[in-house]
């Protein structure tokens, strides 16, 4: 039975990027433009748990975004791996989202989208780092839900999932559709072939408006929010390292011994 | 409308005793509770809650209610959330406190959505605006990069708090305070999911949370042969435990047990050596409470030199067997 996917992607900026060229000014987040818009990284799980399950029983994934000034190369990778749809839910009203504005627009477009057995999520978004809006769209579509899967399969009408739990994993099953949250372990996005970097060219994502969804713009972005930033900042780090020498890097690990003896710190 | 009053803590039991994230949150919960001049009240449940609903009183709580129930030995959402919703519709707590733990992240985002209101997790500061009575909720954003700030004036206010983030009270048995049983009827025919198999790792040697040292590897190290050999000797003359960032876990190098980090284990050691980590942010999330930080790392530039008080630049398989003959030494002699 071909499965009806849609996986929830977040376009962020690099996570990777050295932690020191992120600094608030204003109370906003800043970087360089070098540090460059990329799709969250636990999407990118979301992602390849959806192509496992459409290459093993086919299917149709559709991936889904919502914010503002998308890089289309960026968010198009989705294609690229082998996703179907792209829909975007663009436009400057989307801005500034919280967990709740967020969660109620994509449930929105989820309903839009129509069919759908199973809706990805990441454990957590790449920047805000929330690790609420899979299940907030669960409880808006009063779907069931499963969270931080590493392992995802879909037989008869239900999906059976392996699910990190504190030093273990149990597996359940749900009945479909659903929403899954994926986590790390489930194993890194593959490569996009050619073949789809240039299918994916050519595509063109379908995008939606407030109005498209539903919505008024009062009820999205900034305007939708539930809970209020007062302020952002950056704890100040003192960061002295006191760096431990020697002529060989050996020597250097011997010293290193020596100066944590001295300060007794063993 | 009712009147929202008292804060209410999801306590949470680790091997049939209160579990130490909830001690945590009593402290948290008394200290606001004392600000606002309200009740603080903790939900257990389990199958047998009477010893850790006494320690509660110990640990701060006025009010425990205690749902006692074979079938919620294990936590499990659909059913837990039938729990928690009726406790407070009939409760109507100011403010649901829950730990940033499995099952924190797992239900207080569902049960923030199916009330209507807003939710911080991960939090590291908590307070109460004595002018508005709202929660002033600090949490780190941007893989730790920063931290925000947040009001709701949506009630209830709901939050989880960050483990080792907040101190509990000193155990005191001559505390008073109420038990309270309380009812639930779990309806099972709304239990949508269904547990097949529980697989756990076999732990070994010391827990990582427990640990007084720990010996962190990352993806530097090329492979899961480091950790049981270079680094699991030094943590072993050092009565410490091996650790990792998120990479050698994924990569099936080591157990995810022993993953670091924002999305991984708090842990907060007196000494941690980072051996191969670069120092993400969101790893530091994870060890930035230890006590000294001791890095190890081939590259000058790595981030974890910013964090770290000692380091060494230098290829580990030249410095950490160096370091572990030379401490041998020192230990001995
Ligand atoms: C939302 C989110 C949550 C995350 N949560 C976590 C988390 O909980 N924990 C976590 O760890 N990560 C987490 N990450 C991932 C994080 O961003 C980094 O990717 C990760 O921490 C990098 O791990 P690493 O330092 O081991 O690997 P790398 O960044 O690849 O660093 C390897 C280091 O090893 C050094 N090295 C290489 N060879 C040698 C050698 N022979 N000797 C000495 N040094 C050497 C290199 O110089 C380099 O500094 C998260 C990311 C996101 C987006
Ligand atoms: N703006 C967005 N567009 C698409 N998906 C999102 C967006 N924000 C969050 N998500 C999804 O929800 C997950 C959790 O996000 P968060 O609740 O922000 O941590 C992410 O990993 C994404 O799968």
């Amino acid at each position: 039975m071909p499965v009806n996917m849609i996986v929830c992607c977040k376009q962020v900026p690099d996570p990777e990027a050295p932690p020191a060229v992120f600094k608030v000014v204003d109370n906003k987040m800043t970087w360089p433009a070098e540090v460059k818009p990329v799709i969250g990284q636990y999407e990118e799980f979301a992602l390849e748990a959806a192509l496992r399950i459409k290459d093993a029983a086919g299917g149709k994934i559709t991936a889904l975004s919502l914010g503002n000034n998308f890089v289309r190369d960026v968010i198009k990778k989705a294609l690229a791996v082998g996703g179907d749809e792209l829909v975007l839910l663009e436009d400057e009203a989307f801005e500034d989202s919280d967990s709740w504005a967020t969660a109620n627009a994509l449930a929105m477009a989820i309903k839009k989208i129509g069919e759908y057995d199973i809706i990805f999520c990441g454990r957590q978004s790449s920047d805000w780092d929330a690790g609420q809006t899979g299940l907030g769209i669960a409880e808006i579509l009063q779907l069931p839900a499963v969270t931080l899967a590493r392992k995802v399969e879909v037989a008869d009408g239900k999906a059976r999932v392996e699910q990190v739990i504190p030093d273990g994993c149990r597996v359940v099953e749900v009945p479909l559709p659903a929403v899954v949250t994926v986590t790390s372990e489930l194993g890194a996005l593959r490569y996009a072939a050619l073949k789809g970097i240039m299918a994916a060219a050519k595509k063109q994502p379908v995008i939606w408006k407030p109005a498209d969804i539903g919505l008024e713009p009062s009820q999205v972005g900034a305007a939708g929010r539930r809970n209020k930033l007062e302020k952002l900042f950056q704890p100040v780090k003192e960061g002295k390292c006191e760096m431990i020498e020697g002529d060989t890097p050996a020597e250097a690990g011997a010293n290193l011994a020596l100066r944590l003896r001295e300060a007794k710190l063993l | 409308m009712a009147e929202y009053k008292g804060i209410l803590v999801c306590g949470e039991l680790a091997n049939g005793k209160l579990g130490s994230i909830t001690t945590e949150l009593l402290g948290c919960g008394r200290r606001l509770a004392d600000d606002l001049k309200e009740d603080l009240c903790c939900l257990l449940v389990g199958e047998a809650v009477g010893e850790p609903a006494k320690e509660a009183i110990a640990f701060g709580a006025d009010k425990v209610y205690s749902v006692e129930d074979a079938s919620l030995k294990d936590y499990e959402a659909d059913s837990y959330m039938q729990v928690v919703e009726k406790l407070v519709k009939e409760t109507s707590p100011r403010a649901i406190i829950m730990g940033q733990t499995f099952m924190g992240r797992d239900l207080a985002p569902r049960l923030a959505f199916r009330l209507g209101t807003s939710l911080a997790t991960d939090c590291l500061d908590l307070s109460i605006d004595p002018n508005t009575k709202l929660l002033v909720q600090t949490r780190p954003v941007y893989g730790s990069n920063a931290q925000a700030v947040f009001t709701s004036d949506v009630i209830p206010q709901m939050v989880t708090v960050r483990s080792k983030a907040m101190s509990p009270l000193e155990r005191d048995d001559s505390r008073t305070g109420e038990v309270i049983p309380f009812k639930v009827d779990i309806d099972a025919s709304k239990v949508r999911t269904k547990t097949l198999e529980t697989v756990m790792e076999e732990a070994v040697g010391l827990k990582l949370e427990d640990a007084p040292v720990i010996v962190a590897g990352g993806r530097g190290l090329g492979g899961p042969e480091p950790f049981q050999t270079t680094l699991k000797e030094l943590a072993d003359l050092l009565h410490g435990a091996v650790g990792a960032s998120r990479p050698p876990a994924d990569n099936g190098w080591v157990p995810e047990a022993l993953h670091i980090g924002l999305t991984g284990k708090i842990v907060a050691p007196d000494v941690y050596f980072a051996i191969a980590i670069s120092g993400a942010s969101q790893h530091t999330a994870g060890c930035s409470g230890s006590k000294h930080i001791i890095a190890i790392n081939k590259d000058p530039e790595a981030n974890i030199f910013r964090e770290a008080e000692l380091g060494v630049v230098g290829k580990y398989e030249d410095v950490v067997p160096a370091l572990t003959n030379k401490l041998k030494e020192l230990l001995a002699g």
